[in-house]
């Protein structure tokens, strides 16, 4: 059009990017932030900004502006909401036009959406609530790797979560040592062994003897027990040629899963890897360590549904989760929020929840959610209630920390996840009666019985930090 | 140390393979496995029924005992189906099976009959 004049200056963001008349297409991408602005800034002109910064504008007029088709390109602010019980912020929703994202790349998407916009001073705080990604952006995204049924298939897992074991001390042991610990673990009757977030390739034990030593202890587990076993090698490394040739080898050597630390390793190398792991039937296991830096404050950051939608298109077929009831922050109604997230093909809006778009999956395999972090036996109701079946439970203390040692501990772990399932299948009220369950289980195992006296009376009851925002906080 | 206890299981002991869901819990009364037929035909799962010698337990496929009772929720007629699996192959592993075709996978899944292993 040649309508437009160019007039050099600075215009208030609202007049181009506040559109409260918009309905958002459904190709768009969809944003809600939660904005907290500096005293005396108008609302819509902060949620304006905040469209602008994150998509077209800059914070003055250019002559190049009127190259191009603004109008279309331009993120808008369509709505404006208050915060539940809590006065200093409100939500902004904006819809982006699918075409201001390069395909298959989450790494493009938040450099818009969580780039300069952060640290716009007009805000106090700037926190990325969630995203909804629309289906013809997800049909470009590769996504886990195999999915939850096909690993069921690989491992020959079915009617039950899954059991893991984090190995410590996670740091400071020798490969074979550390190959001993695995072992133990894995013939007591787990399904899964793991390298800790930071094991990488320390000089107390470089990543090859690690690989060597463990693929034995798997071996030599399978063919004692007769059940298929994994232990996630994590192959995270300061390049992604070195991440490579690390899961290259993990791949020559039969390991069946190898694992990735999705934020600090980046998330160009994990779509990289996923992609990869896809082309060669492996089974990628994601940690997602630094998550908290970004998620746990509840007026900045990234909120961590969010990250969980970034990781289901990066790729990746298990996500660390929370436990609600272990050591680690999570709140019970938004950890059931985000692992319908990773796991469903279509997810509702439910701010009840904390999840503020419909989300449709389409054809894209779920990621099956990891439960880790000071969890023990006594859980073992809650979790199996909270979680279901498409799960890991991951036991690191409360495997290693048996008085009789791994192997004790992991049968008493499969033993209480078992009867966990075959009671529920009954229909019986896992957090009602979950303490009759175990105590009849523990009369056939010596092992959980002492797993039970010892882990008694642990219990890690704080308030949670990043609560949802209601209107009783 | 005397009151610690050894954890029993080695190659050489046959004793030590195991059968994933629920094989590390006591063999299933017939009760308890009434419920758990019951559970899948609840789901609305078509229960399938599988068998194998015991030296060939870690493959995949199992022999399929005719093929899965693809409808049938009437829990004594798919008890009698096991028990005719188990008649017929007197030595080897019978599972049970819940397929789940919406998840395209087996919902659940548990030994009834425990082979000899090797």
């Amino acid at each position: 059009m040649a309508d437009k004049k160019y007039n050099a200056g600075v215009k208030e963001y609202r007049e181009t990017y506040w559109m409260p008349e918009y309905t958002p297409l459904d190709t768009d991408l969809l944003a809600c932030f939660k904005v907290t602005p500096q005293d005396g800034v108008p609302r819509e002109e902060v949620a304006a900004a905040v469209a602008a910064e994150s998509s077209t504008g800059t914070w003055t007029t250019v002559w190049t502006d009127l190259l191009t088709d603004l109008d279309h390109y331009k993120g808008r602010a369509y709505a404006i909401e208050d915060v539940p019980g809590d006065d200093t912020c409100f939500y902004a929703f904006i819809a982006y036009p699918l075409d201001l994202f390069e395909e298959g790349s989450v790494v493009n998407v938040l450099t818009s959406l969580v780039g300069n916009v952060f640290g716009f001073k007009a805000l106090r705080a700037l926190r990325l609530e969630d995203i909804r990604f629309p289906i013809a952006y997800v049909m470009t995204c590769n996504g886990p790797p195999q999915g939850i049924q096909v690993e069921r298939d690989i491992l020959n897992k079915y009617g039950r979560p899954l059991l893991g074991c984090t190995i410590k001390p996670k740091l400071g042991l020798s490969a074979k040592n550390y190959g001993r610990a695995c072992y133990e673990g894995l013939r007591g009757g787990l399904d899964f062994t793991k390298d800790d977030e930071n094991v990488n390739s320390q000089p107390f034990m470089r990543w090859r003897h690690r690989f060597d030593f463990v693929m034995e202890a798997i071996h030599k587990a399978e063919a004692e027990t007769g059940e298929r076993k994994g232990h996630y090698l994590n192959v995270t490394a300061p390049t992604s040629d070195e991440m490579m040739k690390r899961a290259e080898y993990a791949k020559e050597i039969g390991a069946p899963i190898i694992m990735h630390d999705y934020l600090t390793g980046g998330l160009s190398a994990n779509t990289q890897l996923a992609q990869w792991c896809q082309e060669n039937g492996m089974l990628l296991h994601i940690h997602r360590a630094m998550h908290a830096v970004l998620d746990r404050n509840p007026h900045h950051g990234i909120h961590f549904r969010v990250l969980t939608k970034i990781l289901r298109l990066s790729g990746g077929d298990h996500l660390h989760s929370g436990t609600v009831v272990g050591k680690l922050e999570g709140d019970r109604e938004a950890t059931l929020g985000w692992i319908d997230i990773m796991r469903d093909s279509y997810i509702k809006e439910d701010r009840s929840r904390g999840i503020f778009f419909d989300q449709d999956w389409g054809a894209m395999p779920g990621v099956m959610p990891v439960a880790s972090g000071g969890i023990h036996v006594w859980h073992m109701p809650a979790l199996v209630n909270i979680f279901g079946d498409d799960s890991c439970l991951q036991f690191g203390g409360g495997t290693l920390g048996h008085p009789w040692g791994n192997a004790a501990g992991a049968a008493a772990n499969r033993v209480a996840v078992e009867a966990c399932v075959e009671a529920r299948n009954q229909g019986r009220e896992l957090e009602k009666e979950g303490k009759d369950i175990l105590a009849s289980a523990a009369k056939h195992s010596p092992e959980l019985k002492m797993a039970m006296e010892t882990w008694k009376e642990i219990k890690f009851e704080f308030d949670t930090v990043d609560k949802l925002d209601v209107a009783h906080k | 140390m005397s009151d610690m206890q050894d954890y029993k299981s080695s190659l050489s002991d046959v004793s030590s393979r195991k059968f994933e869901t629920f094989s590390y819990l006591p063999e299933l009364t017939a009760d308890q496995i009434r419920k758990q037929i019951q559970y899948i035909v609840g789901k609305g799962w078509n229960p399938g029924i599988e068998h194998t010698e015991p030296v060939n337990a870690m493959s995949n496929f199992w022999y399929m005992w005719k093929l899965p009772m693809f409808g049938e929720t009437d829990v004594d007629a798919i008890l009698a189906e096991v028990e005719a699996c188990h008649k017929a192959h007197p030595a080897n592993h019978v599972r049970l099976l819940g397929f789940d075709n919406f998840a395209q996978s087996a919902g659940a899944s548990m030994v009834i009959y425990r082979g000899k292993s090797v």
